[in-house]
């Protein structure tokens, strides 16, 4: 008998079904009610409904940003189901306890949640289709004291810490996709790491997108207190659906004196048809660090591989005096995909530093802009930014943009910036092959070369994957 | 072991090479000259394999393998390196992990088990020594921010470690001054032997002095017009390419 039958029936007895996953559903559709609804369901406290509906009436004011250089159909909002949750809940010890079904589709989407991972050392936090499954390693983490868990559970068993930072960083009415979220967000992770306490592993989570028009509101919260660090991993990668899906997620980081938070992201939900781009995810994501204490460090690492359209500017605000803020990225668009992606440095506090790191390479018909604001606020004496932005372009139908932004009212700060344009050409492929590298390796060693700096942030195992997800997506580009 | 057959070539419709023919022994060393747009550098091309030429016909034979068909990493597996004219810019790869790169993929090809880092280090500090290049070039980005003769020189280290059959050396020695164009004749000379292939295309005879050819060619307008021995080289030389031209 296969591990496959024995799972199976394993689940078939414990819980009573084996294949289609039931799912309990809001209808479509968004009102006051709706949000009621939503909270009511998940059994929340007062002050987080009056959180959403602070926020939904913030919504109802706004209008869709116009500002980034992308361009989508409108989006009809009420022609989205708003909750969907996986009906048989129940918290679980293990992987193996979870819907085969759900490890399946996990399977066909190359995500290594098995063991290795386990061995590997990372716990790992499944969030599918807005609910967390489970989450391994907790034991490791508990020792430590470190609470990884999602974000229903944490309003239930620490309401006092949600009510306290909920919203501080990326306020309700902070952008129209932002407000959404905090009106109907469903699930997401959370993370505390106390005083002193170094996070002995990398905490990870895999998100993806399972119903047909279920928007995606993750909400995920990182608290780190004094001297405390922690290393956070994000990857995503969803199946291949016609209609366009909203994920309109919020992260919110909060780093106190002396803490450092490290937070990695690969990206790669499904950006529609290549050639006539229908379909694909749109992923208009708010992520927001604030480095609150006295030399506090956040740093955000991206590699943005997938979604037809990107509109995501990974923040910090550097409040405490030598803080330091950093952004890494890499953000390929090929096909009709579009990226406006980039950040904003914040510098409130004295002898503040940030780096900016932006990588974009587009391929076929896409179109690839960064966009970066560097902020110096009056009180911020000696702040320092460091920026460089190059693009790389893959045939010659594709754009790339550079809109960098600078305001600095304190005289003192020093904010450089440097930027290219290259090409990766028939020559250097030529040149590589000439020399036995198959063409393959020679776009991987190209793209590898070109990310780099970016690559050498991202933990050994991910930066690996990174490569391997980039050359896979250039191979047909190429040529 | 390189023979070429009848070899029409062209590019975005304009025919370059029209009929080449031209056959490279083991032992001997071959130098193609001509005036600039003869054809001398396309025919380098060809022979890498760059997809940008559109073949019409001919064949190109490596020891009687028919190489027109492979791709340019194949080529290289049968023993085929092509030194280019203006090597490419490539960020972000230092040299060391090219070559290593290189190396194993022709390894791999061998089906030999690859090399690791540090026993491949001490390989190439061998060959860089024979190159009189310094340590800090194979951990400098490969070709990047290099002047024309270093990315020469570099070429060089390449063949050297990657130890071809056959080499087609294009214009080699422009950009190189003359010590180092003494050094880079000095490696090529040492990587020659009997059982191999060597072809130079030149402008100048200057390279030739380091490195006596065989045989002498002369290309104009995608031929081989004339073939001699070194004398030629010199007669071109004093009198330039004109009085082939009204010969022909």
């Amino acid at each position: 008998m296969s591990t496959e039958q024995i799972l199976e029936e394993k689940t078939e007895y414990k819980y009573g079904f084996s294949t289609d996953i039931e799912t309990d559903s809001l209808p479509k559709g968004l009102s006051e009610e709706t949000i009621r609804e939503i909270s009511r369901r998940k059994g929340e406290p007062e002050f987080l409904l009056k959180f959403r509906l602070r926020a939904f009436e913030k919504w109802k004011q706004m209008d869709e940003p116009n500002w980034a250089n992308i361009g989508f159909n409108p989006i009809d909002y009420q022609d989205i189901s708003y909750y969907s949750a996986p009906k048989i809940k129940q918290s679980l010890e293990s992987l193996d306890e979870v819907d085969p079904e759900i490890l399946r589709t996990f399977e066909k989407l190359g995500i290594p949640l098995d063991e290795q991972k386990r061995l590997s050392g990372v716990a790992v936090d499944v969030v599918f289709d807005s609910v967390s499954l489970g989450t391994t390693f907790k034991k490791t983490l508990d020792d430590a004291g470190v609470t990884l868990c999602s974000i229903s559970e944490a309003v239930q068993k620490f309401p006092e810490i949600i009510e306290k930072y909920i919203g501080t960083v990326v306020p309700v009415g902070d952008n129209y996709f932002a407000a959404l979220n905090s009106a109907v967000f469903s699930d997401g992770s959370f993370v505390y790491i106390p005083k002193g306490v170094r996070c002995p592993i990398e905490l990870s989570t895999y998100f993806r997108i399972n119903d047909r028009n279920t928007g995606q509101f993750e909400r995920t919260l990182i608290i780190a207190e004094d001297d405390s660090y922690v290393s956070y991993l994000e990857g995503c990668t969803a199946p291949a659906y016609d209609n366009n899906q909203l994920h309109a997620a919020v992260v919110e980081l909060v780093a106190h004196t002396r803490a450092e938070i490290k937070y990695s992201t690969v990206q790669n939900w499904y950006a529609g048809d290549p050639k006539t781009g229908v379909g694909g995810i749109f992923n208009f994501v708010t992520k927001r660090g604030r480095c609150a204490g006295y030399r506090s460090k956040i740093s955000w690492t991206q590699v943005e591989a997938g979604a037809a359209i990107t509109w995501k500017y990974p923040s910090c605000i550097l409040q405490g005096d030598e803080s330091v803020g950093e952004f890494y990225s890499v953000a390929l668009t090929n096909g009709k995909m579009q990226a406006d992606t980039g950040t904003k440095m914040i510098h409130l506090g004295k002898n503040t530093r940030s780096t900016i790191i932006s990588k974009g390479i587009s391929a076929d018909q896409s179109h690839n802009t960064y966009r970066g604001l560097v902020k110096v606020a009056p009180r911020a004496e000696n702040a320092r930014n460091y920026t460089q932005c190059d693009s790389m372009l893959v045939g010659n139908k594709c754009s790339a943009n550079t809109f960098p932004y600078i305001e600095t009212a304190n005289g003192t700060a020093e904010v450089e910036h440097e930027a290219s344009t290259s090409k990766m050409n028939e020559e250097q492929l030529l040149y590589l092959q000439s020399r036995g590298i198959d063409r393959e390796d020679a776009i991987n060693l190209i793209v590898n070369g070109f990310c780099k700096e970016v690559f050498s942030e991202l933990p050994l195992e991910f930066a690996t994957e990174a490569q391997k997800l980039l050359t896979l997506k250039l191979e047909n580009s190429v040529g | 072991m390189l023979k070429i057959k009848n070899l029409h070539v062209s590019v975005d419709e304009n025919v370059i090479l029209k009929g080449l023919d031209l056959e490279v022994k083991p032992g001997q060393i071959h130098a193609i000259m001509g005036p600039n747009g003869a054809g001398k550098s396309t025919f380098a091309k060809v022979l890498a394999g760059d997809p940008s030429y559109e073949i019409l016909s001919g064949e190109i034979l490596l020891n009687e393998t028919n190489i027109l068909e492979l791709d340019p990493e194949e080529r290289a597996y049968l023993g085929l390196f092509i030194g280019f004219q203006y090597p490419v810019e490539i960020p972000g790869i230092s040299n060391a992990q090219f070559l290593l790169a290189a190396y194993n993929a022709k390894r791999k090809a061998q089906q030999k088990t690859p090399v690791s880092e540090e026993v491949f280090r001490a390989l190439l500090l061998e060959k860089i020594q024979l190159l009189e290049m310094k340590e800090e070039y194979l951990d400098r980005n490969l070709n990047e921010g290099f002047s024309g003769g270093e990315k020469k020189r570099n070429e060089i280290l390449q063949m050297a470690v990657l130890d071809p059959q056959v080499a087609i050396l294009d214009e080699t020695d422009s950009g190189l001054d003359i010590d180092a164009m003494r050094i880079v004749a000095c490696g090529v000379k040492r990587l020659f032997s009997k059982d191999k292939g060597l072809l130079l295309i030149t402008h100048y005879q200057r390279l030739l002095d380091y490195i006596r050819p065989h045989i002498v060619h002369v290309m104009m307008d995608g031929q081989i017009v004339k073939t001699g021995d070194h004398e030629l080289a010199k007669e071109l030389e004093e009198k330039g390419y004109d009085w082939l031209e009204v010969g022909a």
